[in-house]
C-alpha cells in the first residue's frame, strides 16, 4: 500500500485497502472556520427539528476553529457569524478556537501547521477546499462541506472511496528564483484542472526532499485546483523537526511500502523548471513568466493559505529590498504568528519601505470578499490558487497566479516579470 | 423525474460562479438561491422553475466546499444536474446532503439536448429520456455508496449517527 492506502486502512481498521474501496474512516482531526461553522450550525439546527440528538460532539478535544474568510468582520452579518462560532465553541467544549484579535490567529490551512495541529498518519479533515495543504505533513488531508463535517462532529467517522495515486517525482532542486508554486503550477498545467479529480495526488523524489515543509505546503495546497481529494508527502525528519520546533511531541512517521501501487508516475528534471504564471481564467492556463503577455497589472497581491507563508514572505522581501512598488502592492501574512516574526526580522520595514501595504490575516481578497476585492477590468497577479471568473471581486477582472518572487517583482515593474530579469 | 432544462454549454463551472464568494456569509437558504449563478447568469433567477435541471460540461462544481453551492441551487428549485463530470466536493455535498442529483451524462445527452427540452430522469433504469425530442440516453449509474445514500434521503438517513 502507499501512504494514503495505509493511513486510510489503519483508520477504518482493515489490514489491507485498494483503489475503489469504500471506507468508514476514524477521524483524528477536524477544522472549521467562520464560513464552515455557520453553515454547520446550520445543519445541526436541521438534525435537531429531525429529532437528532445534537447535544454533544464526538470529542471536542479533537476539534479547532479558525476565524479567516471575514475577519476583521466587514459588516454586521460577518460580525455576527463570529458570535455564532463563538457561542459554538463554548456550549460544545471546543477549546481551541483561535480569535482574531486575541493572540494567535490566522488562516485556517496556516494554523495547522504553525500550530503543530495535524500529525503525520493522521485522517484530518475540515470545512474548506484547501485542507489539502495539510498532507505536506504526511497526513490525508481532505475538505468536505457542512453536512460531511456535521457527521464527522457528531460522529467521529466519514466515508471515503479509496482514492487512486498519481505519483509526482521531482528530480533534483528547483533552480534559485523557482519556487513549489511554479512547480504546482507546471503540473497543474500538465494535467489539468480535472487531472487529479478524486484521486491521491504524492510528490516525492530528491527534489522533494530537497524542499522546505513550508514548500511542500504549498504544493500540496494546490493540489485542489486539480480536483484532487488529497496531497501528500511522506514525511521524514524535516517535518518532524518543523513540528516538534512548534510544540509538537510524540511523532511517528509512516511511508508507503516498497511494493506501493500507483497509477500513474510523472517525472520532472528540477533543472528544467521555470517561473510560471497561470493566467484567466484558470489554474491550468499556464505560461512561461518570460512569455506571459504584456498586461499592465493594477496590483499584486501576497496574502492567502497558498502564498503568505514565512518563506513567502521571505521571498517577496529579497526582491523589494531597496526596490519602490509601481503599483498597488498588498502583503498580508497568513498568520500572526508569521506577522510576528516577519515584523522582527525585518521584512516588514523592507515591504513598508517598497511603498506596499500590510494587512492582517484574512482569507477576504482571495475569494473577493472584501478587504482588496477587485474592481471591472482590474488586473491582479497574486499569490493565491484560483482565478476563476470574478474569484477575486468584479468578474471582469483579471487574475494571474504566480509565485511570491514573480509576484514582488511584478509589483515592481507594473508587468509580469521573470524575478531574473529585474535590474 | 420531469423537468425542463437550463443548458451551459462550457466546462469547469466551478463554485465562483455558482455562489460569489461575497455571499459565502450568508447561511439563510431563500437568500442563498437570489445569488444562484450569479456570476454566470445574472438572469437564472427570474428564469428558474421549480422542478428544473442544468444540463453543463465537464467538472461541473470545481473549485471551493462551499455547500452554497448546491444549496443555492437546489432552493432555486434545482432538482438535479446533467454534466459530462463533477468536482467531487460539489459531487458528495449534492448527495450527502441530499440536496439534488449529481447525473453523470454521456457526450450524446449532452449535443442533444437543448435549452428548454422536457426530459424525464429514470434513476432505476439509469436512462433519460427526451419527451421534447423523443429521444433516450443512457446516464452513469451511480456507485453503491452514493446509490445508497441517495434512495436513503442523505447520509445522517443513510447511516444514523451512533450507529
Amino acid at each position: 500500500m502507499n501512504i494514503t492506502e495505509k493511513i486510510l486502512a489503519r483508520a477504518s481498521s482493515r489490514a489491507q485497502v485498494s483503489p475503489d474501496d469504500v471506507v468508514f474512516a476514524n477521524v483524528d482531526k477536524v477544522m472549521i472556520h467562520d464560513v464552515s461553522g455557520p453553515g454547520v450550525i446550520k445543519v445541526f439546527d436541521k438534525l435537531k427539528k429531525q429529532g437528532i440528538n445534537v447535544d454533544k460532539l464526538w470529542d471536542p478535544s479533537k476539534v479547532w476553529v479558525a476565524e479567516d474568510h471575514f475577519v476583521p468582520s466587514p459588516d454586521k452579518i460577518s460580525a455576527e457569524n463570529i458570535v455564532k462560532l463563538s457561542n459554538f465553541t463554548k456550549n460544545y467544549g471546543i477549546e481551541k478556537h483561535f480569535k482574531y484579535g486575541m493572540g494567535q490567529y490566522g488562516i485556517c490551512h496556516t494554523l495547522s501547521h504553525e500550530e503543530a495541529l495535524v500529525m503525520p498518519g493522521e485522517v484530518y479533515v475540515g470545512g474548506d477546499s484547501h485542507t489539502n495543504t495539510t498532507g505536506a505533513l504526511g497526513s490525508f488531508a481532505c475538505g468536505l462541506g457542512h453536512t460531511d463535517v456535521a457527521y464527522v462532529l457528531l460522529n467521529g467517522k466519514i466515508w471515503f472511496k479509496v482514492p487512486e495515486t498519481l505519483y509526482f517525482k521531482l528530480n533534483g532542486k528547483l533552480p534559485e528564483y523557482v519556487m513549489a508554486k511554479d512547480f504546482i503550477l507546471k503540473i497543474i498545467g500538465d494535467i489539468g484542472t480535472e487531472g487529479g479529480a478524486y484521486k491521491t495526488m504524492q510528490f516525492g523524489g530528491g527534489g522533494i526532499n530537497e524542499m522546505s515543509v513550508e514548500s511542500r505546503l504549498t504544493l500540496c495546497n494546490m493540489t485542489t485546483e486539480a480536483g484532487a481529494k488529497n496531497g501528500i508527502v511522506e514525511p521524514d525528519q524535516k517535518v518532524v523537526d518543523y513540528l516538534t520546533s512548534r510544540g509538537a511531541t510524540g511523532i511517528s512517521l509512516i511511508k508507503g511500502d516498497d511494493d506501493a501501487q500507483y497509477q500513474k508516475i510523472y517525472e520532472y528534471e528540477g533543472s528544467e523548471m521555470e517561473p510560471i504564471v497561470a493566467k484567466p481564467f484558470s489554474p491550468e492556463n499556464i505560461s512561461i513568466v518570460r512569455e506571459a503577455p504584456s498586461v499592465d497589472l493594477d496590483k499584486s497581491y501576497i496574502g492567502s493559505c497558498t502564498g503568505a507563508k514565512y518563506e513567502d514572505l521571505e521571498a517577496a522581501a529579497k526582491i523589494l529590498k531597496g526596490r519602490k512598488v509601481k503599483i498597488r502592492t498588498e502583503i498580508l501574512p497568513a498568520a500572526i504568528s508569521i506577522y510576528k516574526r516577519a515584523m522582527e526580522n525585518g521584512l516588514l520595514k523592507i515591504f513598508l519601505d517598497a511603498g506596499a501595504t500590510v494587512g492582517p490575516p484574512t482569507c477576504g481578497a482571495c475569494c473577493g470578499a472584501h478587504m482588496g476585492v477587485l474592481a471591472k477590468d482590474e488586473i491582479c497577479i497574486s499569490t493565491t490558487n484560483r482565478n476563476f471568473p470574478g474569484r477575486m471581486g468584479h468578474i471582469d477582472s483579471q487574475t494571474y497566479l504566480s509565485s511570491p518572487l514573480v509576484a514582488a517583482a511584478s509589483a515592481v515593474t507594473g508587468k509580469i516579470t521573470d524575478p531574473r530579469d529585474l535590474e | 423525474m420531469k423537468g425542463n432544462v437550463i443548458k451551459y454549454e462550457r466546462d469547469n463551472i466551478d463554485t465562483d460562479v455558482i455562489i460569489p464568494g461575497q455571499y459565502l456569509k450568508i447561511h439563510d437558504y431563500a437568500e442563498l438561491a437570489l445569488h444562484a449563478m450569479e456570476g454566470l447568469d445574472p438572469n437564472f433567477h427570474s428564469k428558474v422553475k421549480e422542478g428544473d435541471f442544468i444540463l453543463s460540461g465537464r467538472n461541473f462544481g470545481c473549485g471551493s466546499s462551499r455547500e452554497h453551492a448546491p444549496i443555492a441551487l437546489s432552493h432555486s428549485g434545482i432538482k438535479a444536474v446533467l454534466a459530462l463530470s463533477f468536482a467531487r466536493i460539489f459531487y458528495r455535498n449534492a448527495v450527502d446532503g441530499a440536496f439534488l442529483l449529481p447525473i453523470e451524462i454521456e457526450r450524446d445527452a449532452y449535443s442533444n439536448i437543448s435549452e428548454g427540452d422536457e426530459i424525464d430522469i429514470d434513476i432505476s433504469n439509469n436512462t433519460i429520456k427526451n419527451l421534447t425530442k423523443k429521444q433516450t440516453y443512457k446516464m452513469k449509474p451511480f456507485s453503491e455508496i452514493i446509490g445508497k445514500i441517495i434512495e436513503s434521503g442523505g447520509l445522517f438517513k443513510y447511516k444514523p449517527i451512533y450507529d
